[in-house]
């Protein structure tokens, strides 16, 4: 049986690779390559997969929400993405990249009794990334 | 193919287990053990599999799949409060997971395989959590 729980952050985030020439940049992320950053309102849903226990439950909803919140949201909430997220300091913090590394912020600190299945991320109400973990 | 028809209904419930106390049950199941109940606007996604009838181009007859739904599901809990009024929550745990299997055991009989199966339960609890069931196996 699968749970999911919705989560929301917001964030700020300029896509830019030292990889690639400034002209480069601009043309590969558009308006994402704005010098300023720019933010989005993000939904977050985890997906946790296991049987239910005796008290009719996959997972204690309070032991996700705690570990989402102390994990993944204090580090992530009303922040920079390129600036005050170490995790994605040597990553351009694109969607698919956040993703990951919201799964690595996860799977630290995981010792619930289901294992961590998805990570779904919303961008915008327009795009939408999952990444099926192992 | 997949095909999946929406419900909904509107229920309460209370999460906690007799055999523990009032205390005991909040630290298990938080708000959600207050002993007067409370109340979702439960959302039911229920997804049949198969292949699509030669003749009528249909994997399962929509209005049939309705009137499957609404007999097992939404006359019998909708605005009903689930443990005082919809076996078996009067002896089981109302958990979002737990009505969902309950929703599976209701539909599976209805849904006559092999050709076509019913594939998924999800149950939306609220609109950030939800629960998909698909059966014993799963």
């Amino acid at each position: 049986m699968l749970l999911t729980r919705r989560y929301r952050f917001a964030a700020s985030h300029r896509l830019n690779t030292e990889a690639l020439s400034p002209e480069e940049n601009t043309r590969l992320y558009g308006k994402c390559n704005n010098p300023y950053g720019h933010g989005h309102d993000y939904v977050l849903d985890v997906t946790v997969e296991g049987r239910m226990h005796r008290d009719g439950q996959v997972v204690d909803r309070q032991a996700l929400d705690t570990l989402v919140s102390e994990q993944v949201l204090a580090r992530i909430d009303h922040r920079n993405l390129n600036c005050d997220v170490p995790e994605l300091a040597e990553r351009v913090p694109t969607t698919e990249n956040l993703a990951s590394a919201i799964e690595d912020m996860l799977k630290r600190r995981w010792k619930l009794p289901a294992r961590l299945a998805k990570v779904r991320i919303s961008e915008t109400a327009k795009n939408t990334f999952e990444l099926e973990t192992k | 193919m997949l095909l999946t028809r929406k419900a909904e209904f509107s229920a309460s419930h209370v999460c906690a287990d007799p055999a523990l106390n009032e205390a005991e049950n909040h630290a298990r199941y938080g708000a959600n053990a207050n002993p007067h109940g409370h109340g979702h606007n439960y959302v039911l996604e229920v997804t049949i599999a198969g292949d699509p009838d030669p003749v009528t181009g249909m994997v399962f007859d929509l209005r049939e799949l309705k009137e499957i739904m609404n007999a097992e599901v939404v006359d019998p809990m909708d605005h009903r409060f689930l443990n005082r009024e919809v076996p078996p929550f009067d002896c089981v745990v109302p958990t979002a997971e737990n009505i969902a299997v309950e929703i599976w055991k209701r539909l599976e009989r209805r849904i006559p395989g092999p050709s076509t199966r019913l594939k998924n339960v999800r149950l939306y609890e609220t609109a950030d959590l939800y629960v998909d069931y698909g059966g014993e196996d799963s």
